[in-house]
């Protein structure tokens, strides 16, 4: 076999496209600001430099492994460029480690706390920039930009939106959109992918911390919390739990500790479009109507469509989404009690995802001009919370969620990754509800992290072609060919993030393996749910019998009129 | 009309040759870039209006013997001023004029047999004078430059007053306007190949720059245009173009060295058939400008290039992408591919044959980095003009991804007489393994500035000293300035090193595109690093981080030299971050960005220290750090600079002579101004 010596250690060469993954195989951590797996080849930081035997100094990201090269991933000189490097960086870079929102989590911060730069030599000679606070879901501090580009090739690649891109030259260059618009007027969809790849705190999630607990504050705010699916095998993250291990118990305990007055679980909410999707998608197969039918809980997706494919928004499911849904119902079942104590229901949402700190603000999500969700918590939010509470968070005993919304059903929790929705909408279309079924949809070619999944299945005598897709780049790809004909489908399940919500912005950002567990957690969490389809939750049954009888449409359904 | 087999394309040819033959005349007014700027345009518009309104006028013309013009003869030319007969050279015919009338008259008298005793005569004809607009001559230190041929008269510095003298006297009478001609150490030179400047080069791609009318195609098939693609066309198989530019052992003139043949190989055997020719025309170097006098001064010669190239690697399109500041250029190349086209030298079926290619224009916004490849080609595609990483190369993915030829200007322009004279004759020019010749800008303080082509391993000592005519003001050499802003510093000791890709990269140095820059012992090192620093930093894309940040930082130490506030371990760490960024940048422009410091760094050292140490700059450019100071002898103590002084940095006792303190000192200069008794003077 063809190997490459790193470091006196011999590396075999399985296929590898560059001399980093070779290094990276090899166990040495290379340092780098702009490589990443998923994007381009970018080459601009040159942290990733090696030597080879010869003294030549290459980027490791961008160079072919050859068989028999001897590279050095961390001589003198290596060490003194890498050195200079953040120097330089550091040079035009704005400095106040200690009250940055990354403080600590900062990938800029810990390079040059590993290569060891205890003094930048040069002058400072930033100009402050103006922070842009246009967005409800993240905010861009120009300041603190390295220009690694990082997000400029997310948005662009994974998420084909484009809105950033480099403007000006040389030391003038800087990251921002086209005629530097504020980002909330640009096609933005508030994904917060750029914000889960950036280094530095250049775009950060909009946070509502001091919001929250100013709320838990206020005696006379009744908060509530609903807690998405995805977050409950990230959360763990930052507390030592192993990844993807559910931790939903362990942050309804937190959460009452902080003072929440009411902790639900979002999957109910998602049982509920479980139920709405289901019954939408047979009316329109019946109808033959504005098919397929996309889904339309992601709210990335929801906006990239009307931005750039208008021509299918009438094919967008007419559900909330289930945060939606659920702060609806939350909002009207909490309508008396409210009247009665003379308190303020607050819905806190707490989601693994920025651009639901939009959706809440649409007006075709609010019901009778009242704001439904009153806030979005993201995870990385949650978790700061926890840790500004000084909770030992991996130690805490699991708590259930509050009834009346107690139960929820694997269908609702699967959500969280690509293709749960599609999974679980099937559950509920199915005749036999045994665990064959379950077992069958599972294999239909809905799971997994293939960008563009298909699978068709028979409703009564008629198939049903089904297309899952993740990553908005891939969804416009799809929209493309339905377009044009080449392919179609009835019902299109998109997610905008990759992988789905476990990957959302507004998680602690990870890599491979980091996917993979998050994944598995999901599925586990299915497995060992009683409940596994959501028309058998019987508290979903029992709110339809009562509760939500004459307003299914006005709390489920968006307000499009 | 269309030329569409070889022997049409043999008939175009003669055609073209006998139309320019039939002129009697030809008057050539530089209408290269700097001729312009000195207002050739309306030196071209006087001649040809008199040249259009004399149409058909009987002219005299100095013949020599042989039948060949001659302009030896014009001296005794002269004194036969007009009213005197004139002879015709076979006997039959005379012409007398008188007062500018002429009347024929019958041959005869002895006179006549004692002139035509001498080598030559004067004869009258019926004239037809061509005036053109050409490229560039090269010589622009003298423009705006005025060729008169047959004669191969050059008028120097000619103004439109001059316009009439010289129809009158050379167009009329066949008498040259000494005054406009080139004189150096008492030696006038009439004809352009005598002038030092000219006779010392080697004009190969330059040579039909001046001399053709760059915007139309006849004349370029008049002097042998288009019949390397003839060649290639109809007796070459691809393959064999290829191993001949291999053969020859061409290398980039777009400063890399690379060998050409090598890089059509490699995109000649691509699986993919879709192909693109690129041509770079993006010169972007400080004061370089030989690929624009090609451009503008002789088009085809690049397109018949680029068309060889194609054919060649198999592809089917071509792009030139030119600076947006090129105007003219952009003009001409517009006219001669529309021409081209017209003649059927590109589109479909080029010549009758099976071969099809076709050229595009693509204007470049003027960044500096746009001339390195992957960053031009990207731009050709609308992207921001950015190198990226390789692999994959340009002749794997280039322009669209797809396997592409990027060649320099001047490289296009060498391939049509390596295919015609072959891959021996040309490795006869210049080092056999960096053959061929070179276009430089020669600029700086040097007589003869101005374009100059001359073989690979000329050296320095032959440029500067013999077609530069040396340092004006006979200034002490101190360093040449090679390849602009990416390229370092030759000194004394490098004079007799010979010109070269390879000799120069060991000095550190680079032909880059080919920038000149001699100077003399009046420049501050210092101060030309910074320049070229400068210039740099601001054409760096921004990608990565040693160029964006480092030069920036480099720059700005620079600066803070030259004002005086430089500190000795200034020049360590303008040495780290010039190793720096040369060891970790992504792309050529940001590898070569540190090298003008580096060079200067290493041969003039002792200049940095005097900076930062002594705060002294010998040469008084870096204006921060001259001294201000009283001549004690002079003053008479009258304290009107003190006084006059805005920081009271001068002080002393009345009728005692006063004294400046150098650090309080703004350098302002009021107490030059004020001093009655020019007490106060400057120090460098």
């Amino acid at each position: 076999m063809d190997y490459i010596t790193i470091d006196s250690k011999k590396v075999p060469i399985e296929g590898e496209k560059n001399v980093l993954s070779l290094i990276r195989k090899a166990g040495i951590e290379i340092p780098t600001f702009c490589y990443h797996s998923e994007l381009s080849i970018y080459g601009a930081c040159r942290m990733c430099v090696v030597e080879d035997d010869r003294g030549k100094i290459f980027a490791s990201c961008s160079e072919q492994p050859r068989p028999g090269m001897v590279i050095y991933t961390n001589t003198k000189r290596v060490q003194r460029y890498r050195k200079l490097i953040i120097e330089l960086l550091l040079s035009s870079h704005c400095r106040d480690c200690t009250t940055c929102q990354k403080n600590g989590m900062c990938n800029l911060q810990s390079l040059a706390y590993k290569v060891g730069v205890h003094a930048v030599r040069f002058l400072n000679h930033r100009k402050e920039e103006p922070i842009d606070m246009s967005s409800p879901s993240i905010v861009r501090d120009p300041n603190k930009c390295i220009l690694c580009g990082d997000c400029v090739r997310t948005c662009d690649e994974i998420q084909g939106v484009g809105v950033l891109d480099f403007a000006f030259r040389g030391s003038k260059m800087k990251v921002q959109p086209a005629f530097n618009k504020p980002i909330g007027e640009t096609d933005c969809v508030g994904c917060g992918q750029c914000a889960s790849v950036c280094p530095t705190a250049a775009i950060s999630i909009r946070t509502n911390v001091t919001d929250i607990w100013d709320a838990i504050e206020d005696p006379d705010i009744r908060v509530v919390a609903q807690i998405a699916p995805a977050v409950r095998v990230a959360v763990g993250d930052a507390f030592g739990i192993p990844k993807g291990e559910n931790s939903f118990g362990k942050l309804v305990a937190a959460l009452r500790i902080m003072g929440f007055d009411m902790v639900f679980d979002t999957s109910f909410g998602a049982d509920l479009t479980v139920m709405e999707e289901s019954k939408e998608l047979v009316e329109r197969i019946k109808s033959g109507e504005k098919l397929p039918l996309f889904t339309s809980c992601c709210p990335g997706w929801v906006k990239f469509c009307e931005n750039r494919y208008p021509e299918f928004v009438n094919n967008l499911s007419t559900c909330r989404s289930p945060q939606g849904m659920f702060s609806a119902v939350i909002k009207d079942y909490f309508a008396d009690m409210d009247a009665k104590d003379g308190k303020k229901t607050m819905v806190v949402s707490i989601m693994p995802c920025t651009a639901k700190k939009s959706e809440i603000l649409r007006p075709d999500n609010y019901t009778d001009g009242r704001q439904d969700t009153d806030f979005v918590l993201t995870t990385t939010e949650v978790i700061r919370m926890i840790k500004q509470m000084g909770l030992q968070f991996a130690e805490l005993e699991n708590e259930s969620a509050d009834a009346p919304f107690s139960v929820s059903s694997g269908g609702g929790k699967i959500f969280g990754t690509t293709g749960g929705v599609t999974e679980a909408v099937l559950r509920r279309l199915a005749n036999d509800k045994t665990y064959n079924t379950i077992r069958e949809i599972s294999y239909s070619g809905v799971r997994g992290f293939e960008g563009t999944k298909e699978a068709s299945v028979m409703l009564g005598d008629r198939e049903v072609k089904i297309a899952v897709v993740h990553g908005l780049a891939n969804a416009g790809r799809l929209l493309d060919k339905i377009k044009s004909g080449e392919v179609s489908y009835d019902f299109v399940e998109v997610m905008a993030c990759r992988r789905g919500c476990i990957m959302g912005g507004g998680q602690p950002s990870g890599g491979a393996r980091t996917r993979v567990s998050r994944m598995e957690g999901i599925y586990k969490v299915d497995t060992t749910s009683n409940v596994r389809y959501s028309d058998e939750n019987p508290a979903v049954k029992q709110l339809y019998d009562n509760f939500l009888t004459g307003r299914e449409h006005k709390l489920l359904h968006r307000n499009l009129s | 009309m269309k030329i569409d087999s070889m022997e049409a394309l043999e008939t175009a040819r003669e055609n073209a040759v006998s139309n320019i033959k039939a002129d009697t005349h030809r008057i050539l007014v530089c209408a290269g870039t700097g001729c312009i700027a000195g207002g050739s345009e309306k030196i071209y518009d006087k001649l040809k209006k008199m040249a259009d309104e004399a149409e058909g006028v009987t002219v005299e013309m100095i013949v020599e013997a042989t039948g060949e013009f001659h302009p030896e003869s014009v001296n005794r030319d002269s004194t036969a001023s007009s009213g005197s007969d004139i002879v015709s050279t076979d006997g039959e015919t005379i012409i007398t004029a008188i007062n500018g009338d002429f009347m024929e008259k019958e041959a005869a008298a002895s006179e006549m047999k004692e002139e035509t005793d001498k080598t030559s005569k004067v004869t009258t004809v019926k004239g037809r004078v061509g005036v053109k607009k050409s490229g560039c001559h090269g010589f622009c230190e003298m423009g705006p430059l005025v060729r008169i041929e047959p004669y191969n008269y050059i008028y120097i510095k000619v103004r439109e007053e001059d316009c009439e003298e010289i129809f009158n006297e050379t167009i009329l009478h066949g008498r040259p306007v000494e005054r406009l001609m080139y004189q150096k150490d008492g030696v006038l030179y009439r004809q352009q190949e005598e002038i030092p400047f000219y006779a010392k080069q080697t004009r190969l791609v330059l040579k039909n720059c001046g001399h053709i009318n760059a915007e139309d195609i006849n004349e370029y098939l008049a002097v042998g245009g288009y019949q390397a693609l003839e060649k290639v066309l109809s007796s070459m198989t691809p393959d064999e173009v290829i191993n001949v530019i291999s053969d020859s052992n061409l290398r980039g003139r777009g400063g890399g060295g690379f060998p050409t043949g090598y890089k059509w190989k490699q995109v000649a055997r691509q699986e993919e058939k879709i192909r693109y020719v690129v041509c770079n025309g993006d010169e972007g170097d400080p004061g370089a400008f030989m690929d624009r006098s090609v451009m503008e001064g002789d088009p085809h010669k690049m397109l018949e290039g680029m068309i060889i190239a194609a054919f060649a690697v198999g592809a089917q399109e071509g792009y030139i992408y030119v600076r947006a500041e090129y105007p003219l250029a952009i003009k001409r190349l517009k006219i001669a591919i529309a021409q081209a086209e017209e003649a059927g030298f590109l589109g479909d079926h080029i010549l009758g044959t099976d071969f099809s290619f076709r050229i595009h224009i693509n204007r470049g916004a003027g960044a500096f980095v746009c001339g390195e490849g992957s960053a031009l080609t990207a731009s050709i595609e609308g992207q921001r003009g950015m190198p990226r990483t390789k692999p994959p190369r340009t002749v794997e993915q280039g322009l669209f991804a797809k396997p592409t030829v990027l060649n320099n200007v001047e490289t296009y322009a060498n391939i049509s007489m390596i295919i015609l004279n072959g891959a021996d004759w040309y490795k006869s020019i210049g080092p056999e393994k960096s053959p061929g010749t070179k276009a430089f800008a020669l600029t700086g303080s040097v007589k003869n500035t101005g374009l100059i082509e001359v073989p690979m391993g000329t050296t320095l000592r032959e440029i500067v000293y013999e077609i530069g005519g040396g340092l004006k003001n006979d200034a002490e050499l101190k360093a040449v300035q090679i390849g602009g802003p990416s390229g370092g510093c030759l000194i004394t000791s490098d004079l007799d090193v010979s010109l070269d890709f390879d000799s120069l990269k060991s000095l550190g140095a680079m032909i880059g595109s080919g920038g000149l820059v001699v100077m003399d012992e009046n420049t501050c090192m210092v101060e030309v690093a910074r320049f070229f620093m400068n210039f740099t930093q601001n054409e760096s894309c921004g990608k990565c981080v040693p160029c964006r940040e480092g030069t920036k930082r480099m720059l700005e130490t620079l600066e803070r030299i030259v004002a005086g506030n430089g500190k000795p371990e200034d020049l360590d760490l303008l040495q780290e971050l010039g190793e720096a960024i040369t060891d970790t940048a992504l792309c050529g422009l940001g590898k070569s960005a540190a090298l003008p410091v580096l060079s200067t760094l290493k041969n003039f050292r002792e200049e940095y220290l005097e900076h930062v140490v002594e705060k002294r700059c010998k040469t008084g450019t870096c204006k921060a750090l001259v001294r201000y100071k009283i001549d004690a002898g002079k003053c008479k103590g009258c304290s009107k600079c003190a006084r006059n002084c805005p920081v009271n940095a001068i002080s002393g006792e009345i009728k005692k002579p006063f004294v400046i303190d150098t650090t309080k000192c703004i350098k302002c200069g009021a107490c030059i101004d004020n001093c009655a008794f020019g007490a106060v003077y400057t120090e460098n």
